[in-house]
């Protein structure tokens, strides 16, 4: 690595503070962080850890009934508390490693963005709030691209408010040496409709299956979804599966993930 | 540099750390507990687990600097005060769950962290905790029988021989 110094804050606006010096960013986790700096692929001057950030921590419910996930609340965290909506809780409790999720934080993992992350979908389709420093942005305008996010340089999230669906799943086609998903489906079932959000599929990253959307909210059933199909155009395609093999598996992870909803 | 505090297998120590220092390293190098193995240092084998405030987590993905104030467990503070093996590591002698030893603290911090959480698991949810914990040489069905057999379980229903 190379060096840089380390500031601890305790407070949001200490953080946003120590985050205006040159050249400093913000540790979350430090699950994915951690190792790119190893590899020397950032130089920041200085990290300024959110991991002491009493306030961003824990999850609750709002009063109007959307849950509250802290920025800085781990994956293991969201895994025991996040049971009004299983399929966020059990995305959570498959991501990684037990020693990973006691350290990764579901704030960090949506500021990155990484194109085959598990929360991007869950954000995307529950219709959840990113709550910053600064402001609120919808899911539909956070997710940019490929770790390519509508946050602002020392924008930190400190919040996500996320809708509880009648029955959701996460369904995840796991790329077996690095946990992260190959193809990931996170389908949720409100009153009004049902949003399907893809994660590990596209070069664009997350992103909505609208035709599915039509089809489930017509008919909430794996079978709805038979005859559709997402072109393998813009897939990632590497050495693990070709493009047309993971827009193949966004249809049976769709599914599958209708299929466990509750 | 900054100063740190932490308490560490009970007893309480202090060092100057850079931002960088992993707490893998200052574990390792500034207080001479080699004990907490870094295998890969890519934060996938789990070699180097240590428990944080009573959680596993992979001490080379983790700064020092962020373990200030922290109450920290080694493989060094896993045996019973008079020096004795645990009852994790007993069965590890016992079940032969290692064999050039090298991983084998990280597995057993994450037994514990298992155990701990889930005190009678079953052989499924053993392997599956220790996902993120890798073993090249002597494999996982000693691992899991070692694990079962320090949680109070019959073993004999355990994959392999």
């Amino acid at each position: 690595m190379y060096s840089f110094d380390m500031e601890r804050p305790t407070s949001v606006a200490d953080a946003v503070k120590a985050l205006a010096r040159d050249e400093a960013q913000p540790l979350g986790g430090g699950q994915t962080l951690i190792p790119t700096l190893k590899q020397r692929l950032a130089a920041p001057s200085v990290l300024v850890s959110l991991s002491g950030i009493a306030e961003m921590k824990g999850v609750c419910k709002t009063d109007d009934g959307r849950l509250s996930i802290g920025g800085g609340t781990t994956h293991a965290m969201v895994a025991r508390n996040a049971g009004d909506i299983p399929g966020l809780a059990s995305l959570a409790a498959n991501i990684g490693d037990p020693a990973v999720r006691n350290r990764g934080t579901i704030g960090g993992s949506l500021a990155n963005n990484d194109p085959s992350a598990c929360y991007p979908a869950a954000a995307l389709a529950t219709g959840a709030t990113v709550i910053t420093n600064s402001r609120e942005i919808a899911a539909d305008d956070y997710f940019e691209g490929m770790f390519a996010t509508a946050l602002e340089e020392g924008e930190i999230i400190t919040e996500i408010r996320i809708p509880v669906p009648e029955k959701s799943a996460y369904m995840k086609f796991e790329q077996p040496a690095s946990r992260f998903a190959l193809v990931g489906v996170f389908v949720a079932k409100f009153s009004d409709g049902v949003r399907v959000a893809v994660t590990g599929a596209s070069e664009e990253g997350v992103f909505r299956w609208t035709e599915a959307e039509e089809a489930l909210s017509a008919n909430f059933a794996p079978e709805a979804v038979d005859g559709l199909s997402v072109s393998g155009d813009g897939m990632i395609s590497d050495l693990h599966g070709s493009g047309a093999y993971r827009a193949h598996l966004v249809g049976v992870m769709t599914k599958r993930a209708v299929a466990a909803a509750s | 540099m900054t100063n740190v505090t932490m308490t560490v297998n009970g007893k309480s120590v202090s060092g100057e750390v850079k931002g960088n220092t992993l707490l893998t390293d200052f574990l390792r190098e500034d207080l001479r507990m080699t004990g907490t193995h870094v295998g890969c240092d890519t934060s996938q084998c789990g070699a180097c687990v240590v428990h944080v405030n009573g959680e596993a987590v992979k001490s080379c993905t983790m700064f020092a600097a962020e373990a200030d104030g922290a109450d920290v467990t080694t493989i060094e503070g896993m045996a019973n005060a008079d020096g004795s093996l645990n009852v994790i590591q007993q069965a590890f002698q016992e079940y032969h769950g290692l064999q050039c030893g090298f991983c084998t603290p990280g597995m057993v911090m994450s037994a514990a962290a298992l155990l701990k959480e889930n005190p009678k698991p079953s052989e499924a949810e053993v392997r599956d905790y220790l996902e993120g914990n890798i073993c090249r040489c002597t494999g996982y069905h000693n691992i899991v029988k070692a694990i079962m057999a320090a949680s109070g379980q019959d073993v004999a229903a355990v994959a392999a021989e």
